[in-house]
């Protein structure tokens, strides 16, 4: 097949003459991003702007008995939609005039449009809603608390990821680590004690990944796959033949209660945002800034980096490559055995069958928006979040759009994602591929 | 440091890659080991840096035997190694994989690179290297890729570095530079062991040569040893070193290559602009260092890439366009770079391999059903013309050697009549008796008046079989050139200066180079 390419090939850019010792870098075009800028602009023109509603569109940000009651935010649709559009379509020239002169595309610009085009939409459709009025604090806070557990399954799949070792298994983690909790909390009444059970079950998944994927060389996917069948017909039946029966000694596990920590809990917005969480809520926080801090500015860091990127220049320098991913496989199993018992511990009081529903695959999906970089999947899991939170928002409301719609955005933006729409998604070079000596 | 080996032997499930070899190498000393592609050098060198352990035999550093369970150990007492294919992380910078394993660290394990960055500002000021601490890997040439390997060896202090093959990828004036580099580090006590087959370089750097054949040594000669007597060393048996070719009558431009373009995947011009034509019964030989367009070139004739623009004209029709198996059936004999993946299917046997490219017509084939007698007959056939070794023509592709599986590539290829025949690397990795043999058969499909393509990255392969050189630079022809030019000629092409350009320099400079012509050898062993 020809295509039209050469003409975009970049002029000037091949190093000449008999200099040797430096490589012109080329930049490779990627007009994908530039494709996805427009026809979100399009969309924002089409129907943020041109097919604004006439209401205004109020946000509360506090809500009564608030130390600091700040005023209800009305923003006119149809104005704040042009505006919008307007800067979505500046961004989408300049990223097109990037393109075209060859320079690369700032971050800020990916998040500002980002941004730009969720208000457009979130001013769009509570504007048009038969109530247009929704509290943001409870849109923004449920938002978190429904990424909670993607958060920590990201986490799980950056650690395992990044050392080398595909982890499909997110889900059968989750899910095992939320009955975990479930009967040890049970038992002992003592929440603790459920959240240690928790990060053992996700342990024990990701055991059999490791044993299965490194040390008998099985194909990555498929023994992820495999556990995630596992585990959901092992809980499903110990569900059945123990805890159905035996619900008060063995599914009825004490509540992780939240508590706000003096002071920052009265700062308007981000107060009740952040600092009136769980204990799990409040780890999230902290195990992405570790995971973040550990991977890129530790020796560790830099080791388990290496393993996942080129395991036999790690072997050559003495490092052991398999030891590394063993140990990376674990720890991520930790992590999202600890997410898996929010739905146990914080969400409902009980276990029941499947109760994960796919938010191990959403944790994956995050994984590959956020670039295996904990900091962007925490970012992508929490937009899955507010996809999934903002569709119970606008039922209350009574939107014009159908709730189904919303339910699948989460998904239609996933997708977009992996396609590369958003960038280029690069994954370590030697993910999926088990290391053998010599 | 003063390295030595006592009857190191290493075998793999019975079959023994090292048998007991004795190897001494003493300090500041250039010890060069010669062996072809296969003879164990590879192995032993893995074994003394730790990656293998020894089935029997011991190492002695400075007179004491040390045992290493890991390259970690064999670099702790002082042994680096620059492997053939580098051990770098492209998407790190140069200091971060300088630092891996051997990291400054400061409160908790957090990274302290400022020290890294100045040992590396150190040494490459120190030995010239110009090497920028915060480039990424990716970015850089291989000559300098290869340099950040040295430093990585010598921030460790190393005092024994091992350099496996280093000038396989390496334009001729990088590998004189390589050179140059390790005459500074012997100066400053660094012993050095030099894996090549190629007697030039050997000559040119050593101060001490062990031969190495089938896994033992076979011999030791000084740098001084003709050419020919080092090289019937390495080959077990007396080398012809000519060929005997009469010079090519070349026809009618029978293909004509014109403003070609291909895209790499990545989108950036792999191919630019290239036009040549080549004749009836002449060898048109493309030089160049690996990686600047011949593959893409190549595989644009062979219809393999999609984003091919120009023209492509054999005997008049276009090529370009077509798929490839249109393009085979027009008459276009292939024998692809990498045999192992493109040229073989190796869990087929070689009865199979050798009807590859005729399964589906007549005589191999009747309908849907193959014709077993034929491709049995066939197989006898071409085994026995081509000399091809093998227990029997049910042997699998895999379990043959590479001289071997290249026969049947060539068998294969040369089965039915030709009007144009493309060889990319023909002998790469092969024994210098099928090279020989190798050659004289694509000599003969030149004589019989079939215009070839030979691709290779030996320079004296390109000298040996071209009729005229074309040579590529960044996916860019540097020109066409007669097939006797000179090697500095050559040389300065492969680094980017077109045909006057190099004419000139060569003419205004008359300087010996560092590397003296020898005579040819068969393929790239020389």
């Amino acid at each position: 097949m020809k295509t039209t390419e050469s003409t975009h090939a970049a002029p000037g850019h091949r190093a000449s003459g008999k200099n040797t010792g430096t490589v012109v870098p080329v930049l490779v075009r990627d007009r994908k991003p530039v494709i996805g800028y427009g026809i979100g602009a399009l969309i924002a023109l089409l129907f943020f702007a041109i097919g604004a509603p006439s209401a205004l569109a109020t946000f509360r940000l506090s809500s009564a008995g608030d130390a600091v009651e700040l005023p209800p935010l009305a923003i006119p649709s149809a104005a704040a939609g042009w505006v919008l559009a307007a800067l979505l379509v500046a961004a989408t020239v300049y990223a097109w005039l990037n393109l075209r002169a060859g320079r690369k595309n700032p971050g800020w610009l990916a998040l500002t449009y980002g941004l730009a085009f969720l208000m457009a939409f979130l001013i769009w459709v509570v504007g048009s809603a038969n109530n247009p009025n929704i509290s943001l604090i409870t849109l923004l806070g449920g938002s978190i608390a429904l990424a909670l557990p993607m958060v920590f399954g990201s986490l799980s799949g950056v650690l395992s990821e990044r050392s080398g070792v595909v982890n499909i298994a997110i889900e059968g983690q989750l899910l095992l680590g939320a009955f975990a909790a479930a009967v040890g909390g049970s038992i002992t009444q003592n929440v603790y004690v459920a959240l240690i059970c928790a990060a053992v079950g996700g342990v024990v998944v990701s055991a059999l990944l490791a044993l299965f994927a490194i040390k008998y060389l099985v194909n990555q996917i498929i023994v992820g796959v495999v556990l995630n069948v596992l585990v959901s017909g092992l809980t499903a039946f110990l569900f059945g033949t123990l805890l159905a029966p035996n619900a008060d000694a063995l599914n009825s596990p004490p509540r992780l209660r939240s508590f706000s920590i003096p002071g920052l809990a009265d700062i308007p917005i981000l107060g009740p945002l952040l600092f009136r969480q769980t204990l799990l809520g409040y780890l999230m926080f902290v195990a992405v800034a570790i995971v973040w801090f550990a991977l890129y500015k530790t020796r560790w860091g830099l080791r388990v980096r290496a393993v996942g990127e080129h395991p036999k220049a790690a072997d050559t320098v003495g490092i052991n490559v398999n030891r590394t991913r063993v140990i990376n496989v674990l720890i991520g199993g930790a992590v999202a055995g600890l997410g898996g018992s929010y739905y146990t511990l914080v969400s409902v009081s009980q276990f029941s069958r499947d109760m994960t529903a796919g938010a191990g695959f959403i944790a994956l999906a995050a994984l590959i928006f956020g670039r295996w970089n904990p900091l962007g999947a925490f970012f992508a899991a929490l937009l899955f979040g507010f996809a999934t939170n903002l569709q119970y928002v606008l039922a209350q409301a009574g939107t014009a759009v159908p709730s189904q719609f919303m339910a699948m955005l989460p998904y239609v933006v996933t997708i977009f994602a992996v396609a590369g729409l958003v960038g280029k998604s690069r994954g370590p070079a030697a993910a999926g591929e088990p290391y053998v000596k010599g | 440091m003063k390295l030595e080996l006592q009857g190191i032997t290493k075998s793999f499930d019975g079959f023994v890659a090292n048998d007991s070899v004795d190897l001494v190498v003493e300090p500041g000393q250039v010890h060069c080991l010669l062996g072809e592609n296969g003879a164990g050098k590879s192995t032993l060198m893995n074994v003394l840096f730790g990656l293998y352990e020894p089935t029997a035999g011991r190492i002695l550093v400075d007179g004491k035997p040390v045992v290493f369970r890991g390259p970690g150990d064999a670099m702790a007492a002082g042994i680096g190694m620059v492997h053939q294919h580098f051990m770098l992380i492209p998407v790190f910078t140069v200091a971060e994989n300088v630092a891996l394993g051997n990291e400054s660290t400061g409160v908790g394990g957090i990274l302290n690179l400022e020290e890294t960055r100045r040992s590396i500002k150190e040494i490459s000021d120190r030995y010239g290297f110009d090497v920028d601490p915060d480039a990424l890997v990716e970015d850089l040439p291989v000559g300098v890729q290869q340099r950040v390997e040295i430093i990585k060896a010598l921030v460790r202090k190393a005092n024994l570095l091992i350099l496996d093959e280093p000038t396989a990828v390496l334009t001729p004036r990088e590998t004189d530079e390589l050179i140059s580099i390790i005459g500074q580090l012997t100066d400053s006590g660094t012993s050095i062991i030099f894996i090549s087959h190629k007697l030039r370089e050997v000559k040119a750097v050593s101060d001490k040569i062990t031969v190495i054949r089938r896994g033992k040594v076979v011999g030791t000669a000084n740098p001084d040893a003709p050419a020919t007597e080092l090289a019937s060393l390495m080959v077990g048996r007396a080398v012809d070193l000519s060929l005997g070719r009469t010079p090519a009558i070349p026809g009618d431009a029978i293909l004509q290559v014109r403003g070609l373009n291909v895209l790499s995947e990545t989108g950036i011009p792999a191919v630019d602009q290239v036009s040549f034509d080549v004749h009836a019964g002449e060898i048109l030989a493309v030089a160049g260092v690996q990686g600047n367009g011949q593959t893409e070139l190549v595989e644009a004739i062979m219809g393999l890439q999609d984003k091919a623009t120009g023209s492509i004209l054999l005997g008049g029709a276009e090529l370009l366009g077509r798929n490839v198996k249109d393009i085979i059936n027009s008459g276009v004999g292939y024998v692809p770079e990498d045999r192992s993946t493109d040229g073989l299917i190796s869990s087929f046997t070689i009865a199979e391999n050798l009807i590859l490219n005729r399964y589906d017509h007549a005589p191999m084939a009747q309908g849907v059903a193959l014709k077993l007698p034929a491709i049995a007959a066939n197989a006898k056939e071409k085994v026995a013309e081509y000399d091809i070794r093998a227990g029997s023509s049910q042997a699998l592709a895999s379990t043959l050697s590479g001289g071997n599986q290249q026969k049947i590539v060539l068998a294969r290829e040369f089965s039915r009549p030709l009007k144009l025949f493309i060889a990319a690397q023909p002998t790469r990795g092969v024994d210098v008796g099928s090279i020989e043999f190798l050659h004289r058969r694509i000599l003969a499909e030149r004589d019989a008046g079939t215009p070839v393509i030979i691709v290779s990255t030996e320079l004296d392969e390109v000298m040996e079989l071209g009729d005229r050189i074309a040579v590529l630079f960044h996916g860019q022809l540097m020109g066409i050139v007669p097939g006797n030019t000179s090697r500095d000629i050559l040389g300065l092409m492969m680094a980017g200066a077109n045909a006057e350009e190099a004419l000139a320099e060569v003419a205004a400079q008359q300087v010996p180079t560092t590397i003296k012509d020898e005579p040819t050898l068969p393929g790239g062993i020389a």
